[in-house]
């Protein structure tokens, strides 16, 4: 575990990725690579209606531009997301359909199109073991989908509940247990029913229970799984913790409470939250800034208290709509934004008194 | 005037005088000026209203007063008065300003739209609406709004 209290820490940015022509909404690491050899891969998706996927170089440690998935989505491409084995890419497009990107003989091909939705698809979702997929979008529903063999997608359920569209859906890292944000303010969390195939509501995370007064625009999980962190229009990220022993037991129902709100940091809306495997979380925001937020000692005895570790303030030149940690490389960031390019830094740490 | 407008009678205000921006002896190209209200509201004055052949000027639906203009923090806020309070069309127009000031303006900068307070409805929802840059892509991919928008801007200046 890294020392937060005694090192100085500094985001070093190692590459600007430049190729997209619109705004970059999304990016995505691609699992199980980065590591033993394998050379590390991300993609990023836009307002161009393209995904490119980026490599790195083993010779020379530079990202470049291995792939560019065009032609198939006729809008912007919201979302990416690589399933847990690294072997499909699902993006969510404004086009209403969701497409499966397999890598075959060289090429990324798409090798299915999930249609269902009336309009605007903004985000998709893998569970922890690549048998399910969720999306959302405009029309306010989620949708969940089996994965079966031969690259076929079954509708399971279209859930009903938000009153205004979705703005991300993401699964539990652990457990089959759904979440879905959104303009209507709040967190949704979806179960399946014990004895059936339906899924149900099973807690809304709304003003009441102190949770955000504004569009909640994401979502991500601790390594653990018993905390989430959720991000805002409303200026300010929120932490949200359950019993993991009672999550885990199969009880869908395991509530979750509003532990803490990170507020005064942000100046303008929050678009993305992520939270590393080290416990760093991260956000990127419509001030062009990247932050990183980790626990602090102090605040043990009235419960967890989060303090920023850094602000890296002009980390891209317009909004930052998308940040995300290498799984792997635990200190690695990837980063998209409105003006167009993807980053990738690196966080580094200078030990005091150390000439 | 066709009746089913939300607002048949509009009143119509005459346009202020256009001011030269800096005298033609004054200028040293190499002096970056900064943005200043004035600009701003030159960029804006002469868009069409989405339901009548008046400007937005001539409709007070905005005013040089209503732009608040910060170059340094490369921030702009642009409040506007629609005409009445149940206007249907006050995101179209707040659309127009929105696209219009994205084209105009340096990227660096960040563009607030709001309604006046107090002088419509739905005032809360339609700020949101109009804050939501994701609503507001997907509209702009939306043939009809981007035709209803464009016919609206026709009007108002070229940006440089």
């Amino acid at each position: 575990m890294m020392n937060f209290a005694d090192d100085n820490f500094e985001l070093n940015e190692i590459q600007k990725l430049e190729g997209h022509t619109d705004r970059v909404w999304s990016v995505a690491w691609k699992p199980a690579t980065g590591v033993d050899g394998v050379p590390a891969v991300v993609s990023s998706c836009s307002g161009d209606k393209t995904v490119r996927i980026w490599e790195q170089s083993p010779a020379t440690g530079y990202f470049q531009c291995k792939a560019v998935l065009e032609e198939t989505h006729t809008r912007t491409v919201r979302s990416c997301t690589w399933s847990p084995s690294g072997k499909l890419l699902a993006t969510a497009s404004f086009d209403s359909t969701t497409a499966i990107w397999e890598y075959v003989g060289g090429d990324f091909e798409c090798v299915s199109t999930l249609e269902g939705h009336e309009n605007e698809v903004k985000s998709v979702s893998w569970n922890a073991s690549g048998t399910l997929l969720a999306t959302c979008g405009r029309d306010k529903s989620v949708w969940i989908w089996e994965v079966l063999p031969h690259n076929e997608f079954e509708c399971v359920s279209v859930l009903q509940g938000h009153t205004q569209d979705v703005k991300m859906v993401q699964w539990h890292p652990t457990v089959d247990i759904l979440f879905s944000c959104s303009y209507d303010n709040t967190i949704k969390v979806w179960a399946e029913d014990g004895d059936s195939d339906d899924w149900h509501c099973a807690q809304t995370l709304g003003e009441l229970n102190s949770g955000h007064t504004s569009t909640v625009w994401a979502l991500s999980f601790n390594a653990t799984g018993d905390k989430m962190v959720s991000c805002s229009d409303d200026l300010t990220t929120k932490i949200w913790a359950t019993d993991i022993v009672q999550l885990q037991s199969g009880n869908g129902n395991a509530p979750w409470t509003h532990i803490c709100t990170l507020s005064g940091y942000h100046d303008r809306t929050i678009f993305s939250v992520h939270w590393s495997r080290e416990g760093i979380i991260c956000s990127g925001s419509a001030d062009n800034a990247i932050r990183l937020f980790v626990e602090s000692e102090d605040g043990l005895v009235g419960g967890p208290t989060y303090k920023l570790l850094l602000k890296k303030e002009k980390a891209h030149d317009m909004d930052v709509n998308a940040v995300q940690w290498s799984s792997k490389e635990n200190k690695r960031l990837a980063s998209g934004s409105d003006d167009g390019s993807v980053k990738i830094w690196d966080l580094t740490t200078t030990s005091p008194g150390c000439f | 005037m066709v009746s089913g407008l939300i607002n048949a009678n509009p009143t119509v205000y005459e346009k202020k005088e256009r001011r030269a921006r800096i005298s033609p002896g004054d200028v040293d190209e190499y002096l970056v000026e900064p943005i200043d209200q004035q600009e701003i509201f030159d960029h804006i004055r002469d868009i069409k209203d989405p339901e009548h052949p008046y400007s937005l000027e001539e409709l007070k639906v905005i005013t040089e007063d209503a732009i608040e203009v910060d170059d340094k923090q490369s921030h702009v806020r642009v409040t506007f008065t629609p005409t009445v309070e149940h206007c249907s069309m006050a995101t179209v127009i707040g659309l127009c300003l929105r696209v219009k000031l994205m084209r105009c303006l340096p990227p660096r900068y960040k563009v607030d739209i709001r309604v006046a307070p107090g002088t419509h409805a739905t005032e809360a929802a339609v700020n949101k609406q109009l804050s939501d840059k994701e609503r507001v892509a997907a509209a702009l991919e939306n043939p009809n709004i981007i035709d209803m928008v464009d016919e609206c801007l026709a009007p108002s200046y070229e940006c440089r």
